[in-house]
């Protein structure tokens, strides 16, 4: 099939989905068939194309050029594969999650649930396949926006506080730092194209390219390098599909997608490794992933120390990027592809345990391995993918970032990373051990099984399969990682 | 069709005098959607006749300028008309509903013609060659302003038109002692020739005067912060229609104004080099876009924030025009067309909002999103806009402004601008909140919505998307009539 017809079709089947739903609003059965049928396509062709993709001959297909010279265009390089690639996938699973989950905890206003989530899918197909930064920012923006209502979803006050937290930080970071960062390097280089190798290099003094690389990684703040952070567990009111698949895949993973992105392709890794700003950057990932940690160990809310794991961990990418040796660059792909199906299985769980047990936190969770055995196994599991232990997913990202922190020689990093490891260990691994060890703290938990509706428990179980078969069949994860700087 | 340009002025003068004459209600509108129809129609030829063969020159009666009147229809003369022209026929298709509901039913007629009259008006400034018509053709449209604006439902309309009036009248009247300075300075009145001769004489400070007194008048007809306060009552009081249509257009004929005097007649050399206008106009145009933004954010009715957020877009034009360079000119007059589509939605749908709930305070807005979905959509949709999201006109604006910064080395203020964004957000953000996240009070069904007033909206609504994906259109024109302005091609 050709190239851009693919490229429209992973656009409009979304779109098409939102559309559906609406228009399928009367009768629940039809709108979530049509979200799961449109999730299934999408990534049917998400694979054909990755499956006809030529990497040496790229396509690009220009949509609409608004500016002499800017255009919004799509192409498909290997990172945006991966992207569209681990989305593609999750969504399905994520409807088939949604379904047992929506209709359990009988949530309100499912069709706009429904349909900003497909158009939300859009937009983070936008971002994956963009092919320069004008169209990147374009799809982050509308992304943003669309996951509005779904953090205000309950509507109440609290919600609509953490919408503004939401929206504020997002935009003012992405409007006040994105933006300038973009038209800036426009003046300065007369071109957004992503293009391999970078296109800054030697387009201006390093301490302009310093401020600009600055002005980038803080402007997109989707990536939730600290001080803006506070907008992901403000997210955290969301219903809980929201957050397994847009606030610990889609939206985050833009954010580092974005990232990386312009570390590969804007700067090229050889001017970042020059940079000094980068080192520094480096430093506060580092800084991120530690803190991070050490405030997800005092959150006895579930989502929000799973959240604030989620921060940590999306440091890990963006330290990834900041190193600028290509060892680095690989490890942040590979980890964007293991943190989101680790993390997306223990926010399914945390669904799962609210669904069924009414529980949201950690201190109430002592012995409920007795009642859902499958969601604690599939807790510890991806818990320990995130620690980075074999035999999952998890282990070899975190592998390559300890060999990518040694090249460069950075001990602080290395220290920092392993320390956070143990970190991990401690907050994550506790909730399972909790759960089978403790003396139950629940009476009902004694009552025999009570697992998570089956479209939820069929979905949980599909997610921790692919950590535990990242481990061991890495190797086409590996080959479109290693394209990248080719 | 040689006498196309003059045509443009009289058509709607002669038609104000028509309506009267008839007397009657429905006629009155028929005449007002005609005539404006056939300016607009007439705007895009003489637009393409500036595109093809450069400017028009028309002599008033045959008789040759400096004796004549002249016309000069340049390229931004005919980004002007297309400005104005284009604004009134939608609005005055919007008009029949909105004026029937919100203006008594014996000044109906009056309404219509004077309503013209200022159609008159601003296309005469826009399209003169001469100085003194300039103060003609702008005390024309401002004193059927003041009456179309105390034509408003609330009686503070007439506090409004009278603040208006006062305020008005002071920059008028400082216009005309400047022009009069020039005449005595140089004994003529016609623009180009006053452009010739002016440079022998711009040393002497009756010409220094001239300019200062011309520039604060035009300051307080374009509502510059500080000279601003006329503008948000006036905004806030009058009739939706009104309000409509002078948030697209009158403001920005007096930075048009501006614009013209400041190039044309004085040249760059004596208003940049000469008189610090430049750092003025920057100075006044920050403190316009972040006071208006500031005070937008604090208003609790609706109308009143757009009329501050108004000032702070004001501010954005003068900070382009401040830069005195190619790129800031065409971001201003770029912003001043995507401005006038924005701000025209905007104002429209709370006109309707105004239509079936008399009322356009933020209280009273809570969950409208779900009674009337279309109207609500289209302002979210200029509210974005008004932001500058990507894919919308606002967002062409600010490029091409923040662009113009950054090769100006100016990067503190292009964040500052940027920031500013975040302001427009924050006010912006209020209302749709209200509108899309509160509960409607019990018992309020969906509402009906007059067809005119619905189809005028949604026109100006998807201009917005329009123009900011295909800016072949407002860039060129931009581009065209700055190359015109200032004489070289960059």
């Amino acid at each position: 099939m050709n190239i851009e017809l693919l490229y429209i079709l992973i656009l409009v089947i979304p779109l098409l989905t939102a559309a559906s739903v609406l228009i399928c609003r009367k009768n629940p059965n039809i709108r979530e068939s049509v979200t799961l049928i449109g999730g299934i396509s999408l990534f049917f062709v998400v694979v054909k194309l990755a499956l006809d993709y030529d990497f040496e001959q790229t396509v690009t297909l220009t949509l609409i050029e608004p500016f002499a010279g800017l255009s919004l265009a799509l192409r498909l390089e290997p990172l945006g594969l991966i992207f569209t690639l681990v989305a593609g996938f999750l969504w399905p699973v994520t409807s088939l999650y949604s379904i047992g989950y929506m209709r359990s905890h009988h949530e309100k206003n499912q069709t706009r649930f429904y349909t900003a989530f497909a158009i939300s899918i859009f937009a983070t197909m936008a971002i994956a396949i963009s092919a320069n930064l004008l169209t990147l920012f374009i799809a982050y923006e509308l992304l943003t926006l669309f996951t509005l209502p779904l953090v205000t979803h309950a509507g109440t006050e609290a919600a609509r506080r953490a919408g503004w937290t939401y929206l504020g930080i997002l935009m003012t970071t992405s409007i006040g730092f994105l933006l300038l960062a973009i038209i800036w390097t426009y003046s300065l280089t007369g071109t957004l194209e992503f293009t391999p190798g970078g296109i800054l290099d030697g387009k201006a003094e390093p301490a302009i390219l310093g401020a600009l690389l600055l002005l980038f990684v803080f402007g997109t703040g989707k990536a939730a390098l600290m001080p803006f952070h506070r907008w992901l567990p403000a997210a955290m009111v969301a219903p809980t599909p929201v957050s397994s698949l847009l606030h610990a895949v889609a939206v985050v993973k833009a954010g580092v997608f974005t990232i990386m992105k312009v570390s590969v392709y804007i700067f090229g890794i050889d001017l970042i490794s020059s940079l000094d700003t980068a080192y520094w950057l480096s430093l506060l990932a580092g800084f991120t992933i530690l803190s991070a940690s050490i405030i997800a160990m005092s959150k006895d809310n579930l989502k929000a120390r799973l959240a604030y794991s989620t921060i940590s961990q999306l440091s890990y990418i963006i330290l990834a990027a900041m190193l600028g040796v290509a060892t680095g660059v690989y490890a942040g792909s590979l980890h964007i592809i293991m943190h989101a199906f680790a993390k997306i299985t223990l926010f399914f769980c945390a669904g799962a345990i609210l669904v069924s047990a009414h529980k949201s936190r950690v201190s109430e969770l002592n012995g409920i391995g007795r009642a859902m055995p499958l969601t604690m196994l599939a807790f510890l599991l991806a818990s320990l993918s995130i620690v980075g232990l074999p035999p999952l997913g998890g282990s070899w990202s975190k592998w390559l970032l300890l060999q990518a922190t040694m090249e460069v020689h950075n001990m602080v990093l290395l220290i920092v990373l392993l320390v956070s490891s143990f970190l991990n260990l401690f907050y994550l691994v506790e909730i399972p051990i909790r759960g089978f060890f403790a003396k139950p703290i629940d009476p009902n938990y004694n009552n025999g099984i009570k697992e998570a509706p089956i479209f939820s428990l069929i979905a949980i179980l599909i997610t921790t399969t692919g950590c535990l078969t990242l481990f061991f069949l890495v190797n086409p994860a590996w080959n479109l990682v290693e394209k990248i700087l080719r | 069709m040689t006498h196309l340009p003059v045509l443009v002025v009289v058509a709607p003068l002669l038609a104000a005098a028509l309506i009267v004459l008839l007397n009657n209600r429905k006629s009155a509108w028929v005449i007002t959607l005609l005539t404006s129809l056939f300016c607009f129609y007439s705007s895009l030829n003489l637009l393409q006749m500036v595109q093809e063969v450069g400017v028009i020159s028309y002599k008033l009666g045959g008789w040759d300028a400096p004796l004549g009147i002249e016309l000069r229809i340049d390229a931004l003369s005919a980004l002007m008309l297309l400005i104005l022209t284009g604004s009134s026929s939608l609005v005055s298709f919007y008009a029949l509903k909105s004026v029937e509901k919100e203006i008594a039913q014996g000044k109906q007629v009056l309404f219509y013609s004077a309503f013209l009259l200022v159609i008159a008006g601003l296309i005469g400034i826009s399209i003169t060659g001469d100085a003194f018509n300039v103060f003609v053709f702008l005390e024309i449209s401002s004193l059927s302003t003041y009456a179309i604006v105390s034509m408003g439902k609330d009686r503070r309309a007439l506090y409004a038109s009278y603040q208006y009036l006062i305020m008005g009248t002071i920059g008028a009247t400082f216009i005309l002692i400047g022009i009069g300075f020039m005449y005595v300075m140089t004994g003529t009145l016609n623009m180009n020739d006053l452009a010739l001769r002016l440079p022998e004489v711009a040393h002497t400070n009756a010409v220094r005067a001239a300019f200062a007194f011309i520039t604060i008048g035009l300051g307080i007809k374009a509502a510059m912060l500080p000279l601003h306060q006329w503008l948000p009552n006036a905004y806030t009081y009058s009739p939706s229609v009104v309000s409509t249509f002078l948030a697209a257009t009158a403001t920005k004929v007096a930075v048009y104004v501006m614009i013209r005097f400041q190039l044309t007649i004085f040249g760059i050399e004596f208003s940049l080099l000469e008189m610090p206008f430049d750092k003025i106009l920057m100075f006044l145009g920050t403190l316009g876009i972040l006071g208006g933004s500031i005070y937008a954010i604090f208003q609790k009715n609706v109308k009143r924030m757009l009329a501050y957020s108004s000032i702070a877009q004001i501010g954005y034009i003068l900070l382009a025009i401040g830069l005195a360079s190619h790129d800031g000119f065409t971001a201003a007059l770029l912003h001043m067309f995507n401005h006038a589509l924005i701000k025209a939605t905007l104002f429209m749908a709370l006109g309707i909002i105004f239509f079936r709930f008399a009322t356009t305070e933020l209280s009273s807005m809570s969950g409208i999103a779900k009674t009337m979905p279309l109207t609500m959509a289209a302002f979210t949709i200029a509210g974005l806009s008004l932001i500058g999201v990507p894919g919308t006109a606002g967002f062409v604006s600010k490029w091409y402004l923040v662009t113009a910064l950054l090769d100006a080395s100016l990067w503190p203020l292009a964040l500052l601008i940027l920031v500013a964004s975040v302001l427009t957000l924050i006010y912006v953000g209020r209302v749709i909140e209200v509108a899309y996240f509160r509960e409607a009070p019990e018992g309020v069904k969906q509402q009906k919505i007059p067809k005119t007033m619905l189809i005028a909206l949604w026109i100006f609504a998807l201009s917005n998307i329009y123009f900011g994906l295909n800016t072949d259109i407002s860039v060129g024109i931009s581009t065209l009539a700055v190359d015109q302005l200032v004489g070289v091609t960059p």
